[in-house]
């Protein structure tokens, strides 16, 4: 049998390497081993906080939030973002409240959330809210300028009214844009969620991993991060499932390019 | 900049609301502690000891910033086009790659203040972490994409391997590279200021907190303001310099109207 | 003389475009012509001369900066109810989204929403265009003739009374431009609707049509005026091959070519 070099089963091969290393020299006690428990504490904390319970519970209540403000983001800004790209004078007309509002870090968010609605779901769904806003807004805008002229004549020739119009042709023809938008906003939604428990909470699985290194429970720490990478896998996946009901017609056209 | 007319309604709605906010936050009093007049705001922006306060934290801000781009653009564009080039080094990498990916790099801040503690290196550490991503995978996804027909010209024009990649591959993936950088911009941000608020000591996330925490409301709303400022102009650099590096073509959209 | 009026009148058309920096072109120029129902009318010129411009005033799109269009007596402001264009760029045209069928029954619904029998009436014009059997296929699983033949299919399913055509042909291959030139024949003799028909190519619009407006180089105006008695059904082979033909071609080539050499 011909070793194929660039199999999957290197990366495989690479990874399990890394772990070994990781456990021989943790053991060996190479490195300080407050900060490097052996990859086998790590992995044997990880099951167990995910079957007691504990993790999940944290990913949960942090979910409960991130969804809250992704989807209220998606419900406002999505149509909003239809109407700036279809007309300019709307466009025009927010354009500076929102190059204005765009620069401000989300993290800086999360003072001022926390200042309107204290240290509870309030500042999560704001801070998420705000944050997601302008992915979607952009990318729908995008979305929507992106069609071709051709295809709006067509709309027209074959008499259809302006709101037919914009539900039949520009909200499909603009979908994949408004996908990704929808996608760059997700990463974003997480990402925020970490640090607003980082920064005001006292649960959820950013502030998990924060306190489990504050009480020096490295294992802890690290089987968190472990969770929330397996988390954002998750939503991914879940996220591409979903998109490619309205989107299987995309990426057959891609393909075919 | 092309000459656009200036965005006289665009100004209008600006101001209308700046207006409605003033007005609103002055007649009120409880709504003027948690929504201080913009008027306000800037006037403590140009009160001497804020101004010198934040010129400070913003430096330190700037400064973790910078460093951590930079050293993240020349590490992952370095590898990136390593990556993405020989196919081997990738297929060792790409699990690795995959399963570090979905995790938001700033889980990674408590790691880096065990590691590094709670000062500079560590800050500019978890930039770099957060930053390399975006500039590894798309400039991978830029070497990849290199059409093949390209680099065939280039052997039949007896080109070597090394002048290929610097002649023509390096050039067909810059756009890509050129997002990966983009994309980058806001993330360094997003990480110094995060770790500020995090850790504390310094820089404009420190500040903002700090003035939110002690009920300063106007300075923390000035803090906000200039960090927006300085994402602004940030970006706009980032912009201009980008422009007169690659080439752009607009097809026939809603953009390029008759 | 107790004659109908012609279904389509253009009158004095003309249309200036403005450039940035305050200078304008005349696209077209105090155009002219009728169209009778159920003819099947061409208009041929050199690349360029603003035939698109010209369509897209007759379809409504586009407002003309003077003159003006008369569907069935009624002035056109607007794309009318009773005509549709098909555009050259069948791939900027279709429903990504929408399978052929889907495509084609967006034309039916556009006429009717409510028609009970929308999708029995798709399948047909489906099958008249000769794509049976790919109703589930998304356009670019298509080539490039068939696709256009949906884009056809999916104007048709409108039932309008004028078809307008801007070089509907010109995106594919020279075969399939021929086979494709056969079965619009064989759908106007079926269908009966009056079809005005835009090409840069003057034998395709001979073979088709029963006259031919000949438009000059930008800015055009209609420089000539030619019926083609030539006999119908026509053949690729024996009607190309036809004296009358070749003398048809052989005078609007050299009236086309003395507008290009001015």
């Amino acid at each position: 049998m011909t070793w194929n070099r660039e199999s999957k089963l290197n990366g495989f091969l690479v990874l399990l390497g890394v772990m070994a290393a990781w456990e021989l020299a943790a053991r060996a006690a190479l490195f300080n081993p407050l900060l490097f428990p052996p990859m086998s504490k790590i992995v044997g904390s990880f099951f167990a906080l995910l079957f007691s319970g504990e993790i999940p519970a944290q990913m949960l209540s942090s979910m409960r939030r991130a969804a809250t403000g992704y989807f209220l983001a998606a419900i406002v800004f999505i149509p909003l973002g239809i109407l700036m790209g279809l007309f300019n004078g709307v466009y025009r007309a927010l354009e500076i409240v929102i190059e204005s509002a765009r620069p401000i870090p989300p993290p800086v968010i999360v003072p001022l959330a926390m200042l309107f609605f204290g240290l509870g779901d309030g500042m999560k769904v704001f801070t998420i809210f705000f944050s997601c806003a302008w992915p979607i807004l952009l990318n729908t805008i995008d979305g929507v300028r992106n069609i071709d002229r051709v295809l709006l004549h067509t709309a027209r020739t074959f008499g259809l009214s302006q709101g037919k119009t914009i539900a039949s042709v520009i909200v499909p023809a603009a979908s994949p844009q408004v996908m990704t938008g929808l996608r760059i906003s997700l990463a974003i939604t997480l990402i925020l969620v970490v640090i607003s428990e980082m920064v005001g909470s006292s649960d959820g699985i950013g502030y998990f991993i924060l306190d489990a290194q504050r009480r020096l429970k490295v294992d802890r720490m690290y089987a968190g991060m472990l969770s929330l990478a397996l988390l954002g896998y998750l939503l991914n996946q879940l996220f591409v499932l979903f998109s490619s009901r309205f989107l299987s017609w995309h990426r057959g056209m891609r393909a075919a390019r | 900049m092309n000459s656009r007319p200036i965005n006289v309604a665009g100004l209008a709605v600006f101001a209308a609301l700046l207006l409605l906010w003033e007005l609103s936050s002055r007649s009120s009093p409880n709504l003027g502690a948690y929504l201080p007049p913009p008027s306000d705001a800037l006037r403590s922006l140009f009160r001497f000891a804020v101004a010198r306060e934040l010129f400070s934290h913003l430096v330190d801000t700037l400064g973790r910033f910078l460093l951590g781009y930079v050293i993240a653009a020349a590490l992952a564009v370095g590898l990136g086009i390593v990556l993405g080039y020989f196919r081997f080094a990738h297929s060792l990498c790409d699990v690795l790659i995959e399963l570090l990916r979905p995790m938001p790099s700033v889980a990674i801040i408590p790691v880096a203040i065990l590691l590094l503690g709670i000062g500079n290196t560590m800050m500019v550490a978890v930039t770099v972490y957060a930053c390399a991503w975006p500039i590894l995978l798309n400039t991978i996804d830029g070497v990849r994409n290199i059409d093949r027909t390209l680099i065939d010209t280039g052997r039949t024009f007896g080109l070597g391997r090394w002048k290929i990649l610097r002649t023509i591959a390096l050039p067909a993936a810059a756009p890509y590279v050129a997002t990966g950088l983009r994309i980058s911009l806001p993330i360094a941000l997003i990480l110094v200021t995060t770790s500020e608020m995090v850790v504390g000591g310094s820089g404009l996330g420190y500040f903002i907190l700090d003035q939110e925490r002690s009920f300063r409301i106007t300075e923390m709303y000035a803090g906000i303001v200039v960090v927006a400022l300085l994402g602004y102009v940030l970006n706009r650099i980032f912009v201009a310099l980008e422009e007169r590096m690659t080439v752009w073509h607009r097809g026939s959209t809603l953009r390029g109207r008759p | 003389m107790n004659q109908p009026a012609p279904i389509l009148q253009v009158e004095g058309l003309s249309k200036r475009y403005r450039q940035a920096g305050g200078e304008s072109t005349l696209a077209i120029e105090d155009i002219s012509f009728t169209v009778e129902q159920g003819e099947f009318v061409s208009l041929v010129g050199p690349s360029g001369c603003g035939k698109t411009t010209l369509l897209m005033c007759v379809a409504g799109l586009i407002a003309p900066s003077a003159g003006r269009v008369a569907v069935k007596g009624a002035e056109v402001d607007g794309p009318p109810g009773n005509l549709v264009l098909v555009f050259q760029e069948y791939n900027k045209s279709l429903f990504a989204w929408r399978t052929v069928l889907g495509n084609v029954l967006f034309g039916v619904a556009a006429k009717d929403g409510r028609a009970g029998d929308a999708e029995a009436k798709a399948r047909r014009l489906i099958g008249l265009v000769g794509l049976e059997g790919f109703e589930r296929h998304y356009p670019w699983e298509l080539s490039g003739g068939m696709q256009q033949r949906v884009a056809i299919a999916r104007a048709l399913a409108y039932e309008p009374e004028v078809l307008l055509m801007d070089e509907p042909f010109g995106s594919v291959d020279a075969m399939t431009r021929l086979e494709l030139e056969d079965g619009l024949l064989q759908l106007w003799k079926e269908l009966r609707t009056t079809i005005l028909f835009v090409t840069h190519d003057i034998e395709e619009a001979i073979y088709l049509s029963d006259r031919v407006y000949v438009l000059g180089r930008r800015p055009s105006r209609v420089v000539e005026q030619v019926t083609v008695r030539l006999a119908r059904p026509r053949n690729q082979m024996t009607t190309r091959a036809d004296a009358d033909f070749m003398k048809l071609r052989n005078e609007i080539y050299r009236r086309a070519a003395d507008q290009s050499a001015k």
